[in-house]
């Protein structure tokens, strides 16, 4: 009747331009909601008891070595001067500590994440970029330079990396026997293969690409004889190191020390009596925080986490109480009919 | 000679490609969002405040820059195009004698140029000489301001006997005027030459814009070029509009800004506090920055620190992205078929792009009458013979007039074939009744080629009547001042014109008295039913009887009426009379008065004919529109400048008033007391009924003396307030209100009192109303009501309230095109009107709403993370997430799903929309985004940072890896925070989202997807070899991802935050649905159609009584003096000279005298009547505008 050119201005007849789009509308009916609540609910129920369940059956055992109480062994330890100082704690397993069994320290009221705390530190450096250890970038002050000369690894994470070790003894018919802490694998592994680089050794020597810097204030050796056990496990890549400057996220936290896997203590640590033999450096006391130490074993959701099973287990149970209650008002207040029109 | 003026060259774009960078910098700056933004990038360089990167600021504050700039060189661009298709449009210069072509922006201000027909006028011109006697010549000023009929312009006499160019070129006259400005109807100045002054008006005057009409050619003087001629003058910047949301939208990020300054100063104490008891001891291990000295500095770098941090509460990309979804929307308004006009293949335009929202929130509109509801195109359509009734037949084939008369016009339509035997057998009425129509008018004819004529009426009225005689075989043909020829039934037949008996507005009737060939003299005269019915014969009673029933039952389908009749007179009674009129007319004083006596005592003893009815044809759909738009609680009111009577007609034709209301109040007082009390008695039914109204109306006056204007309730005894009252009850009543008594109820005092009425009426008409007055009414609903408000007309007389109103609308059709340039919509159709608000308009609101809502609710879930962190790190405004995460929240992983929302959702179907108006009413409310939607936004929003936050911390607090490392490291929490928010708000996205569309799916699992792709390439190996400095988040996504505890928290976290949304949801619909929810769950779940819910809209049949002459006074008086007719034409016009001037007075001084009055201050304080046209200099005291003029020497 028309012919095609008669309407040039007319727009063009798509489902675009038209807004006739095909579209799947949803539309929150009680056939899909309450049915929807039931389902959460239930899933959380069951996830809640599961996690529930395997947290209970995880065990953690915590000592606190601060040393505030008098009565505490590392009391005497906890005083701003005293310098080399050893404390013991002893503590008894009644039963099997299944393993693998993980050693932590754990910090308390420390602030890792505070914002200038966080960028004070080189990554050039801790990449191994040697023009950067003479030149410490500007973030690491105060730390960046002490007797005018560069500090390596400059900055506060690594000025003020957790020096307290850690011996652990068995005592077994009166003598004392050292269960071994397996240092090694405890940081992340792109930390250690692929973020943190040690300098490339100058003439052969590790400790001489280090030449014309200082160590850090707080440390008492410098970077490249963190552990006379192993030249590996030195410098950038020391595995304490590494798991320190992975900064924590909460004032409170805990890392890891080592693992208890070794020899015959693969199946864990057997009940009995144990002492922790503590050689106390790190003082914590000035700023109101505490130190302790944790045995914990995992389990394939992790450590010992309550929390997650408990608001699983409240979440689900409130999921299943909403969908009785919609169903009820559904049931009362139905929805308006067409009839009514 | 010295200073030339300006060129005509305009220039409306405001940049080039040099000026574009730095003044659209410069203008994108003042927007105080923006300003602030920079500030804080300001801020972020700042090494001891800056928390965050500068690229978290810049990225997205370049993206929005870039984008505004892009749209403003687009619209700039198009500018510069029509501006050079202006410029570039060729004129015809007088230089050193000779007629040389130009471009009109060559033309300059002196120069004189010469128009032809049909050619728009280049620039304001001083009329020289023209090709048509007396230096007359017609204009059309359908561009300047609308109107469609021409006008006359007149040169001085002295100039118009410059006719040649020869003598043009020697014309070396001053003028010296008035400064630009923008009056259209006022000009004054004088012009020196050869030593005499000559006054020039705007009668002198040929402005820019205008197209010269039925004249050849004529010569001017440029006066005004460019942007000082009077149309560049008027487009003058509109002003910018804008809506109550983005009113509401500034407000709240004001309180937003308020907000975020209070979490700054709570965050900076906390600092202030942590630092003294924590951070003072923790400085062995991490001393304070070199210039903190104390806690309180720290804190108060702090405070700046979370300014930056927190930022993201006022969201950058807000405005930008509102932009793009209104531009979206106009560009669906431009796209929609169902608003496009066939007939004038005219789409819609939304021509605003910022007003769309408001689509969906009007309560009253103010709509024009002529043009806008009605066609302004009038149609013969019915006529009753006295003795030979013709009803109206079956619509069947429209008759064929071009095979028995060659004279037809083709474009006219009817069909009843019995009127048209009638003609053919001779029946002496009907030819008389013909005769009349082609007789008693005042058109004038042209006749281009034989046969085919052309009529130029005063009114469309006149046009059709003329144009049905011409096709019943009654031919007008040509007139002279004495003789009116016609071709009655193919032959040729001329009557002498003795005398034309002027239309005007209380005589409501007109007459002509001719002398037959003959040697009869008759008088026939046409009118008012009303009218006419007491000047009839007694004998045509019985005639009158049933003329009447069926003038009834037209007028019931809102026809104009219209009566015929004739009268013989004798050779001694018209030499009487034609005695008397002559003394009439040429007396002094009282002329017009002696003029209608003289009418008034001839048009007797008449004999009816019959009577004609003419359809004002309404619009296609208007009727049902209105009645949609009213079920929809929209309050339309009429304002026309046409007469009470043609506007009541209308008002029943297209439904506004019907039967079923109550009562017209018709207030038509002409001073201030009348009006008061006609408004006082519309007031009183409404209040109480039972109480006699002089009682009331004493009541309100004490209470109004006593309380200063206010009525109080009281004295009725605890009723609720007036208003209230007036409102309840509203729907049975109509107000019809008259210009000069809207004049008064406009005033301060009564102004109130006059809203309140009207509001309480369902309908309410002003009619006699100027462009101003328009205008006033829409400012006075908008100032009292606190509604939206829409205004759509199609005439300049339009543009005022068009501009005033919320929102405008031009109807592209009839009448130029003014009220469309300054339109914020136009379309050519007025039903289109219910698709626009309630479709577009709604889902337009609707959508908008949802996308601010969920905009607020997304960035406080966001930022407000960070506040509950700072809690646990010190205060020290570190950030929860990783800086990239935080650049690219906003502008990436979140913005495309809701902004396809915006775009793309709808609750219901669109011709849901249309049958169920109440769904509008949620717009008109501001239901969907007020206040309290807002905080609840809000508070949505903190609710979910809390639960984004206090999941993770306490889960992750003391979980570990399955392989013993654990995951409270910062960068695993950072990830896990991250993750669960960027899932919970694309979850929140899907419920809210109501319509998925492909391109939904795509934008909200695009976003998620887009989030993984990026998390895992920042913190991949690749990415952290190349710049080790930037990506230190390398593998947490790996380790932490890979954990079935991060995915358990995240789970938690998302169903802790979504649940309860969903049970409120859930529980809202079922407990308390929303009109939308019930029409969507009919239209989703049950598939089954309901019946609209309009009822059948009957036909009103109640007796109204119209007339149908719409046309000026004065042209009766124009044709007898000859003045227009052509020289040739005018051999025998002898008694040309007799009349003088006059005429042209009478119309200038009946068309433009209220205008005048309105408009020019520098005519106050002269007597009202002085003439016009006598501008001397000292009438316009800033005359200081000079100009000479010369003949232009190159």
């Amino acid at each position: 009747m028309k012919s095609e050119g008669e309407f040039v201005n007319q727009p063009d007849n798509t489902a675009f331009t038209q807004q006739r789009l095909p579209a799947w509308q949803p539309m929150l009916s009680a056939g899909i909601v309450i049915p929807l609540f039931t389902l959460i609910g239930l899933a959380f129920i069951g996830i809640g008891v599961a996690l529930f369940i395997t947290s209970q059956n995880i065990k953690v055992q915590e000592l606190d070595y601060t040393g505030t109480a008098t009565s505490s062994p590392c009391f005497q330890c906890s005083g701003l001067s005293i310098q080399n100082c050893t404390c013991e704690r002893n503590f008894s397993l009644s039963e099997l500590f299944e393993g693998p069994v993980f050693f932590y320290y754990g910090l308390s009221n420390y602030y890792q994440n505070y914002r200038q705390y966080g960028v004070s530190k080189d990554d050039y450096q801790l990449s191994g970029d040697t023009t950067y250890f003479l030149k410490p970038q500007s973030y690491c002050s105060p730390y960046q330079y002490s007797n005018n000369k560069p500090i390596v690894p400059c900055g506060s994470i690594a000025n003020s990396m957790f020096n307290d070790t850690f011996r652990l003894y068995l005592l077994v018919n009166g003598s004392r026997k050292q269960v071994p802490f397996d240092g090694k694998g405890i940081a992340w592994w792109t930390d250690y293969n692929i973020k943190y680089r040690n300098p490339s050794p100058v003439n052969g020597s590790f400790a001489a690409a280090f030449d014309g810097t200082t160590k850090p204030v707080n440390w008492q050796k410098s970077a490249y004889e963190l552990d006379p056990t192993d030249q590996a496990n030195n410098g950038f890549l020391n595995q304490d190191f590494l798991v320190w400057m992975r900064r924590a996220a909460l004032p409170n936290f805990r890392k890891l020390y080592g693992r208890i896997t070794g020899g015959d203590y693969s199946q864990g640590l057997p009940a009995g009596n144990y002492t922790l033999q503590i050689s106390y450096n790190y003082p914590v006391l000035s700023f109101g925080g505490t130190k302790k130490v944790v045995f914990s074993n995992v389990s394939w959701m992790g450590g010992k986490n309550q929390f997650l099973g408990i608001a699983y287990l409240v979440i689900g149970s409130l999921c299943v109480v909403m969908a009785i209650v919609m169903l009820i008002v559904y049931a009362k207040y139905k929805f308006p009919d067409n009839d009514d029109a | 000679y010295p200073s030339r003026g300006h060129n005509n060259c305009i220039m409306t774009s405001k940049y080039n490609i040099i000026t574009f960078l730095p003044v659209n910098l410069f203008e994108q700056f003042q927007e105080v969002a923006n300003t602030y933004f920079l500030f804080l990038l300001i801020l972020q360089l700042i090494p001891q405040i800056s928390s965050l990167s500068w690229f978290t600021t810049i990225v997205p504050l370049v993206l929005v820059l870039s984008i505004t700039a892009v749209k403003d060189a687009t619209d700039d661009y198009f500018r510069h195009k029509s501006d050079n298709q202006v410029n570039n449009r060729q004129s015809q210069v007088l230089i050193n004698g000779i007629l040389q072509k130009e471009k009109w922006m060559n033309v300059r201000v002196g120069d004189i140029i010469k128009l032809e027909n049909n050619q728009f006028v280049a620039a304001d011109l001083l009329l020289l000489s023209s090709s048509e006697p007396h230096g007359l010549c017609y204009i059309e000023t359908a561009e300047l301001d609308g109107e469609t009929n021409m006008k006359v312009r007149q040169s001085l006499s002295v100039t118009s006997e410059l006719g040649d160019p020869n003598h043009l070129a020697q014309f070396d006259g001053e003028v010296v005027c008035e400064p630009p400005n923008n009056k259209l109807d006022r000009f004054c100045g004088t012009l020196y030459w050869r030593e005499c002054k000559y006054g020039l008006s705007n009668q002198n005057m040929l402005l820019r814009g205008c197209v010269l009409r039925n004249t050849e050619s004529c010569y001017g003087l440029v006066i005004f070029a460019g942007p000082d001629t009077k149309l560049m003058q008027n487009s003058g910047r509109t002003k910018f509009k804008r809506t109550s949301i983005d009113r509401l939208m500034n407000t709240l990020v004001l309180w937003i800004f308020g907000f975020l300054v209070c979490m700054g100063v709570i965050l900076a104490i906390g600092n202030a506090v942590w630092e003294r008891e924590v951070g003072f001891l923790f400085q062995s291990y991490l001393p304070w920055d070199p210039p903190v000295d104390n806690f309180l500095f720290s804190a108060f770098l702090s405070f700046w620190s979370y300014v930056i941090i927190l930022n993201t509460v006022v969201p950058i990309s807000l405005y930008v992205s509102v932009e793009v979804i209104r531009l979206c929307h106009s560009y669906f308004i431009n796209w929609d078929r169902r608003m496009f006009c066939n007939r004038s293949s005219t789409p819609a335009e939304a021509r605003s792009t910022t007003l769309n929202e408001e689509l969906g929130q009007v309560e009253y509109i103010f709509s024009d009458k002529t043009g806008t509801l009605t066609q302004n195109i009038m149609t013969f359509n019915n006529s009753i013979s006295a003795y030979d009734i013709l009803a109206l037949s079956q619509r069947a084939q429209p008759l064929d007039f071009s095979t028995w008369n060659p004279l037809a016009d083709r474009d006219f339509c009817f069909y009843d074939a019995s009127l048209l035997e009638a003609v053919k057998v001779g029946e002496p009425a009907v030819h008389e009744f013909f005769r009349v129509l082609s007789l008693c008018h005042t058109v004038m004819s042209e006749e281009k080629s034989e046969g085919e004529l052309v009529y130029k009426a005063q009114s469309p009225d006149e046009g059709a009547l003329v144009t049905a005689a011409r096709n019943f075989g009654f031919v007008f043909r040509s007139r002279t001042p004495s003789t009116i020829t016609t071709q009655e039934l193919g032959k040729a037949v001329t009557y002498t014109l003795l005398a034309i008996l002027d239309f005007n507005n209380i005589r409501k009737r007109m007459s002509v008295i001719v002398r037959t060939p003959e040697g009869r003299i008759r008088l026939y005269c046409k009118g008012a039913d009303t009218v006419l019915f007491e000047r009839l014969h007694s004998c045509s009673h019985d005639v009158m009887n049933i003329t009447s029933d069926h003038l009834n039952e037209y007028a019931g389908d809102g026809l104009r009426t219209l009566a015929l009749a004739y009268r013989d007179l004798s050779e001694e009674q018209w030499a009487e009379w034609a005695e008397r009129y002559r003394g009439a007319d040429k007396a002094i004083d009282c002329r017009e008065d002696r003029l209608a006596a003289a009418y008034e005592e001839i048009e007797q003893d008449l004999m009816l004919l019959g009577a004609t009815a003419i359809e004002d044809k309404l619009q296609e759909g208007v009727a049902e529109t209105i009645a949609i738009l009213s079920l929809a609680n929209i309050k339309i009111w009429v304002l026309t400048g046409d007469k009470q009577e043609t506007a009541v007609n209308i008002g029943y034709s297209c439904k506004m008033l019907t039967d079923d209301t109550t009562e017209v109040f018709i207030v038509n007082g002409h001073t201030v007391q009348s009006v008061r009390e006609d408004l006082r008695l519309v007031c009183h039914p409404f209040i109480c009924p039972q109480i006699q109204f002089h009682a009331i109306n004493r009541m309100m006056e004490s209470a109004r003396t006593r309380d200063g204007g206010k009525e109080v309730e009281t004295q009725w005894g605890g009723a609720s307030p007036p208003t209230s009252v007036l409102e309840s009850i509203s729907g049975e009543f109509a107000l019809v209100i008259s210009g000069h008594s809207l004049a008064h109820a406009l005033e301060a005092d009564m102004e109130q009192e006059f809203l309140e009425t009207a509001c309480a009426c369902r309908a309410v008409i002003c009619c006699r109303v100027t462009p101003l007055q328009k205008a006033m009414v829409v400012e006075l609903v908008k100032r009292h009501k606190n509604a939206v408000t829409l205004a759509i007309g199609d005439g300049a007389n339009d543009v005022s309230m068009i501009k005033t109103a919320h929102i405008g609308v031009g109807i592209s059709g009839q009448e130029g095109i003014q009220a469309v340039l300054a339109s914020d919509y136009s379309f050519s159709q007025f039903r289109f009107l219910q698709r626009l608000l309630l479709v577009h308009g709604r889902w337009s609101y609707l959508r908008m709403c949802r996308f601010l809502c969920y905009f607020f609710y997304k960035n406080f879930a966001f930022t407000m993370v960070h506040f509950w962190f700072g809690f646990f790190c010190g205060f020290s405004a570190q950030t929860v997430y990783d800086q990239y995460f935080i650049t690219l929240y906003n502008i990436v992983y979140t913005s495309l799903p809701v902004l396809a929302m915006g775009i793309f959702d709808q609750d219901v179907p669109e011709q849901r929309s249309l049958e169920y108006p109440k769904l509008y009413e949620p717009g008109q409310l501001n239901l969907l985004f007020n206040k309290r939607e807002f905080f609840i936004c809000i508070a949505q929003g903190i609710y979910t940072s809390v639960v984004l936050f206090f999941i993770p911390y306490g889960v992750l607090s003391q979980a570990t890896q399955s392989n013993g490392v654990p995951l409270a490291d910062y960068q695993t929490f950072a990830v896990t925070t991250a993750t669960a928010l960027v899932i919970v708000v694309s979850v929140q996205i899907s419920l809210d989202t109501g319509y998925w569309t492909a391109i939904n799916h795509f934008f909200v699992w695009g976003s998620v997807g887009a989030y993984f792709t990026i998390l895992f390439t920042m913190h991949s190996s690749v990415l952290f070899n190349i710049f080790p400095k930037q990506f230190h988040f390398l593998g947490s996504s790996q380790n932490t991802l890979a954990q079935p505890v991060v995915w358990l928290t995240i789970a938690l976290a998302t169903v802790i935050c979504i649940a309860p949304v969903l049970a409120f949801r859930f529980l809202k619909l079922d407990l308390k649905p929303q009109l939308s929810d019930t029409v969507r769950y009919t239209q989703l779940v049950q598939q089954k159609k309901w019946k609209p819910a309009l009822g059948r809209l009957g036909r009103g049949g109640s007796r109204r009584s119209g007339y149908a002459f719409a046309h000026q006074e004065g042209f009766g008086e124009l044709i007898t003096s000859g003045k227009n007719m052509r020289l040739s034409s005018l051999a025998l016009a002898t008694f040309a000279s007799r009349h003088s001037a006059s005429w042209i007075d009478t119309l200038r001084k009946k068309k433009h005298n209220p205008h005048i009055c309105m408009f020019s201050p520098c005519l106050r304080g002269f007597p009202p009547g002085s003439p016009v046209s006598s501008h001397s200099p000292q009438t316009c005291s800033q005359a200081n505008w000079t100009c000479y003029t010369a003949p232009r020497c190159v």
